[in-house]
């Protein structure tokens, strides 16, 4: 009885109300989170998943090895290679293309790898301007990898220990 | 302060001259001052509207940064410095775009509802006071007058929603009707509460009753403060507000009465809106919170003068407490808002006219017109 007598006063006074607008005046004047994105970036894990890349050894050489196990294990199915043998007698791809819009950011792919090969990097701002855009091919990612190997390698030997 | 406005002000008187002047010459001694009045008349018309829709300009931008504010958010800032000119860029996106109308809407009413949204919104500014002497038709029934055509802001919505043709539009507009028509007749009631109180229904007259040595507590919102409460919150249920949005509803029926207007059509209703909350909070400013009646004793100088600046300020402050109810509560539920209005606010604005009644008749009135 009490509680709903008191229930009411609570209500009918607008004094839920009045709680409820001092709380969101309080966070009027709280410092704003917002990150101002072109000029500020948030902070990335060195596991973030971004465009892929592929990498080579120091020497120059290329380390896929066309074993094909991240196309097998891509769950969206947007990795295909083709094989076929160097004229210094190792396998090697002939074909490595990425459909980015199937690609859903899994990792896998870069898990799968024997050799370290397909990895993911940091490099999240691209886009595509016509269809097809998004398709990457091996000379594509093997310039990313060119061009990113220094942060690619210091991510790796980040992570290496929970490996 | 009027030494500054002095160069104004005759250049005002010399460029009246000279119109008047010409007037003449065009159309000779007989016509021309019914010509002169009509100009006077548009004159003053555009003296008002022209603020007005600056003002609802800027409202949009302020409402933006408020509730950014409230969401630990920043508001818009990339369109010139701080986002100023942000109300101007979607002033000019909402003017080129495309008006579609849709294939078995009703022409004529599609057309003609935005403009019967935003006429009473409009017109609704003839008899408001910035200042005893600044105000478009001093007449004596204003109060009377404000009621009258703020009702009929709601022929545009529910002639929006049924030109439309469309099922959530008319969902918005068969909602919007019931919410205005049961609200206004406790807004109604709380007007009776100042009429009461002020003696009379010009609004002149309303704030020049608030006026006592008292200051503050002379104002109407300490007799008449359940009342007050009520309009505010009637009021924003009038204008189609958050939380009593239902109208809109954007969760549940897309945009309510105007999901099918684009472009200019819909920045109309989006002006009529806006132009209907600034005018609650205006009339909230003149009838319970003293007008241009300064807060401050007289002997305070510049502060203690009773000036159309102190309206601005108070009807910004209570036009921002409407933002800040946007960002607060949650969207009434449909039957919540028919309990609000028919089962607390009618009593309570009943049960205070009989206390009110009973108060000036006893001592204890201190408000009677000095």
């Amino acid at each position: 009885m009490i509680d709903k007598i008191s229930g009411f006063f609570r209500t009918f006074l607008l004094f839920e109300l009045v709680k409820g607008m001092m709380l969101t005046g309080r966070y009027m004047f709280k410092r704003k989170i917002t990150v101002q994105f072109p000029e500020e970036k948030t902070p990335q894990s060195h596991r973030f998943r971004g465009l892929h890349a592929l990498r080579r050894y120091p020497n120059g050489e290329e380390r896929c090895i066309a074993c094909k196990l991240c196309e097998a294990v891509c769950p969206a199915l947007a990795i295909t290679i083709e094989s076929e043998q160097r004229d210094d007698g190792t396998r090697r791809t002939s074909r490595y293309d990425i459909d980015l819009t199937k690609c859903i950011f899994c990792g896998f792919c870069e898990e799968s790898c024997p050799v370290d090969s397909i990895v993911e990097t940091r490099i999240f701002e691209y886009h595509g301007e016509k269809r097809g855009d998004l398709i990457y091919t091996k000379p594509m990612l093997l310039s990313i990898g060119d061009a990113y190997e220094e942060q690619i390698a210091k991510d790796r030997a980040a992570d290496a220990r929970y490996r | 302060m009027s030494a500054v406005f002095q160069p104004i002000v005759n250049l005002g008187y010399w460029l009246w001259g000279l119109l008047t002047t010409v007037t003449v010459a065009i159309f000779g001694n007989e016509i021309a001052p019914y010509v002169l009045y009509g100009v006077n008349i548009l004159l003053l018309i555009v003296c008002i509207v022209a603020p007005l829709m600056l003002s609802v300009a800027y409202l949009t931008l302020w409402e933006r940064k408020v509730i950014g504010w409230i969401q630990l958010r920043i508001g818009p800032n990339r369109v010139g410095p701080m986002g100023l000119l942000q109300p101007i860029a979607d002033g000019v996106k909402l003017m080129v775009k495309e008006i579609i109308v849709p294939s078995g809407a009703n022409k004529l009413l599609f057309v003609v509802a935005p403009i019967l949204a935003i006429m009473p919104a409009l017109a609704a500014w003839a008899v408001v006071p910035f200042d005893p002497e600044m105000v478009l038709a001093n007449i004596d029934a204003s109060l009377l007058y404000i009621m009258a055509i703020t009702s009929m802001g709601v022929y545009g919505v529910i002639i929006a929603g049924w030109a439309s043709n469309s099922k959530y539009a008319f969902l918005g507009a068969m909602r919007s009707a019931a919410q205005i028509v049961s609200y206004e007749i406790a807004m109604g009631f709380a007007l009776v509460g100042v009429l009461m109180a002020a003696q009379s229904l010009n609004l002149v007259e309303i704030v020049r009753g608030q006026q006592s040595e008292f200051g503050v507590f002379g104002w109407f919102w300490i007799p008449l403060f359940p009342l007050f409460l009520t309009y505010l919150i009637a009021g924003v249920a009038e204008t189609n507000r958050a939380p009593f949005d239902v109208a809109e509803g954007e969760s549940e029926i897309v945009a309510g009465f105007h999901v099918e207007y684009s472009g200019m059509t819909f920045a109309v209703f989006f002006l009529a809106e806006y132009a209907n909350m600034i005018l609650v909070s205006f009339l909230c400013a003149l009838m319970f919170l003293g007008g241009w009646l300064s807060p401050f004793p007289a002997s305070w100088g510049v502060l203690g003068a009773s000036s159309f600046l102190w309206l601005l300020v108070k009807a910004f402050l209570v036009v921002s407490s409407f933002l800040w109810f946007r960002a607060t509560f949650p969207r009434y539920r449909y039957d919540q808002i028919m309990r609000l209005g028919w089962k607390v606010f009618i009593p309570v604005t009943l049960v205070w006219i009989l206390v009110l009644g009973a108060w000036m008749q006893t001592p204890l009135w201190i408000w009677w017109k000095s």
